[in-house]
């Protein structure tokens, strides 16, 4: 699903490399933990699955698709096949809720059928149904969350990125949303999620990753959040 | 992809930037009225020119009794019967004319008062005024210059004139005005440009949010941009329309009323109405396309894909 091999990554103008010679690997059905202190290399490892960015040396391996020899032009189509979700929700103010879930579905080109069918299906699923019609800013933090990570999953994508989803939210609430992933991923989605949050990390006992500096320093099956901060 | 969600996202994004749309739309159509003007009048000139070029004779103007005594080209008198003969037959050895015809005073005073009958001017003038003349016609417009050699300064001759010349001054006057229209359209055409270059910076900033989501769930490059390029196309094909709208009413004004050059100069055939017709696909084309290839440009550096 998710192949790193002897990867660096290095920002122009920095000497410093915000990844360091990190190889791994991540099973299809698989969930996983990237913790790590800020400035670690969390976002970077993300962004080089999403291909936001280009790695510097080694290979990344997404979906079986070497992201160094993808042409920028077939980068849609493999975005089409993840799910993100982010710290700050990214929803549009202006839209109402199913509009919010649908524009994902638009933007690449699904019937109107299609939408108004899977729609209220997946916000059912992350248990909003019936709140189509409202807008985000109508919403709670954790309902705002729920309503990204419809949008997210609402193309069914193999693998789901989340970049500390449970960031801006209250323990409570966030333990309803890692239950929420939980669900997403026994369906067969892949889930990575970098996170701050120890209690989750802990509870959910799945595998984890550490960076530190750059570095994979630690790649525990059943893992615990294991650094203090 | 689905025609109507990209409309209303045009149409947001068109109301949204409604100053900077409505500068795009004046300054497209303002340089745009301008190629077109000046397209229009190269066509002037050209028609005009194989007219009159068709027509234009080098006059041999003769000395007149009352030339005799103030002109003082004609100071040794009146033309004689002996020096017209001479000249007839010295123009037709020349190999450069083609034909020659005579004009009598009488018929010269006739023509005039056909040209300008209503003038105040005509009115006191009198046949006896009028000048005989020769009007040579050339087998090649430019060689004007051997007829003025050999009859210039003959006794009985007032002046040899090129209706040639005359009409070279207008025609470049005409030119020099559609050149001079092409650079101001040139001009506004850049500004233009640059404010659409601008517009695109704008509201690819104040969309950056939904562009970034599009990018997320993997909408295609040319999806993201779509709305933005033909945001620009709408604005720019507005521009084309009321170009097109400047270009009919203004030769409806310059030439048929208002200043009704048609009337005023009716020697002159103007441009028919075809001819601005077969014009505006052109003007609508050119703004259509040219804020499209703006925006695009603009894009590929204000906007990540």
């Amino acid at each position: 699903m998710i192949r790193f091999d002897n990867v660096s990554k290095v920002y122009p103008k920095q000497n410093r490399p915000a990844l360091r010679d990190v190889s791994l690997e991540v099973e299809r059905g698989e969930f996983v933990f990237l913790v790590g202190s800020s400035g670690s290399g969390k976002s970077t490892f993300l962004r080089l699955i999403l291909r936001e960015e280009r790695c510097s040396q080694g290979q990344v391996h997404v979906l079986g698709k070497d992201l160094a020899r993808l042409s920028n032009w077939k980068v849609p189509q493999m975005r089409r096949q993840l799910g993100t979700v982010f710290q700050d929700f990214r929803l549009l103010p202006n839209k109402t809720v199913g509009e919010n879930v649908a524009f994902a579905q638009e933007v690449i080109g699904k019937s109107r059928g299609e939408i108004r069918k899977s729609v209220p299906q997946v916000l059912d699923l992350v248990g909003l149904g019936g709140k189509e019609d409202r807008m985000p800013g109508e919403l709670s933090g954790g309902e705002q969350q729920r309503v990204a990570i419809a949008r997210a999953f609402v193309n069914r994508p193999k693998l789901l990125i989340a970049d500390e989803p449970t960031g801006n939210l209250d323990p409570q609430t966030s333990v309803g949303i890692m239950k929420l992933l939980d669900r997403i991923n026994r369906t067969g989605t892949t889930v990575v999620m970098a996170t701050h949050d120890q209690n989750i990390v802990d509870q959910m006992r799945k595998r984890v990753i550490e960076l530190e500096q750059g570095r994979l320093v630690r790649d525990q099956a059943r893992g615990v959040y294991g650094y203090q901060h | 992809m689905r025609a109507q969600f990209v409309l209303s996202e045009i149409g947001v994004g068109l109301r949204r930037n409604l100053t900077m749309t409505f500068a795009v739309v004046v300054s497209v159509a303002i340089s745009l009225a301008l190629f077109g003007g000046s397209l229009l009048m190269r066509d002037q000139v050209s028609s005009m020119k194989g007219y009159w070029y068709d027509k234009v004779n080098v006059s041999i103007f003769l000395c007149n009794k009352a030339d005799a005594e103030s002109d003082p080209n004609c100071s040794k008198g009146a033309i004689t019967t002996e020096q017209k003969d001479q000249i007839k037959a010295d123009l037709g050895e020349m190999s450069v004319v083609e034909k020659v015809s005579y004009e009598s005073a009488d018929q010269a005073y006739k023509h005039y008062k056909e040209q300008f009958g209503d003038s105040p001017l005509a009115s006191s003038l009198t046949p006896d005024q009028m000048q005989e003349s020769y009007r040579v016609k050339l087998k090649d417009p430019e060689k004007y210059k051997v007829i003025a050699t050999a009859f210039d300064g003959r006794d009985g001759v007032q002046s040899v004139q090129d209706q040639k010349g005359t009409l070279d001054n207008l025609f470049g006057l005409l030119n020099g005005m559609s050149v001079a229209a092409l650079y101001l359209m040139a001009l506004m055409l850049i500004v233009a440009l640059m404010l659409i270059v601008n517009t695109v910076r704008v509201s690819a900033f104040s969309r950056r949010r939904e562009t970034g989501i599009m990018r997320l769930v993997g909408a295609s490059g040319f999806y993201i941009q779509a709305p933005f390029i033909m945001e620009a196309a709408v604005a720019g094909l507005l521009g084309g329309l009321v170009a097109c709208g400047m270009l009919l009413v203004g030769r409806f004004f310059i030439i048929d009323h208002g200043l009704a050059l048609s009337e005023k100069l009716n020697l002159i055939t103007f441009l028919g109405w075809d001819a601005v017709l077969t014009k505006l696909p052109l003007v609508l084309a050119i703004g259509l396309l040219m804020p499209a290839l703006a925006a695009f440009f603009a894009l590929r550096k204000y906007l990540k894909v």
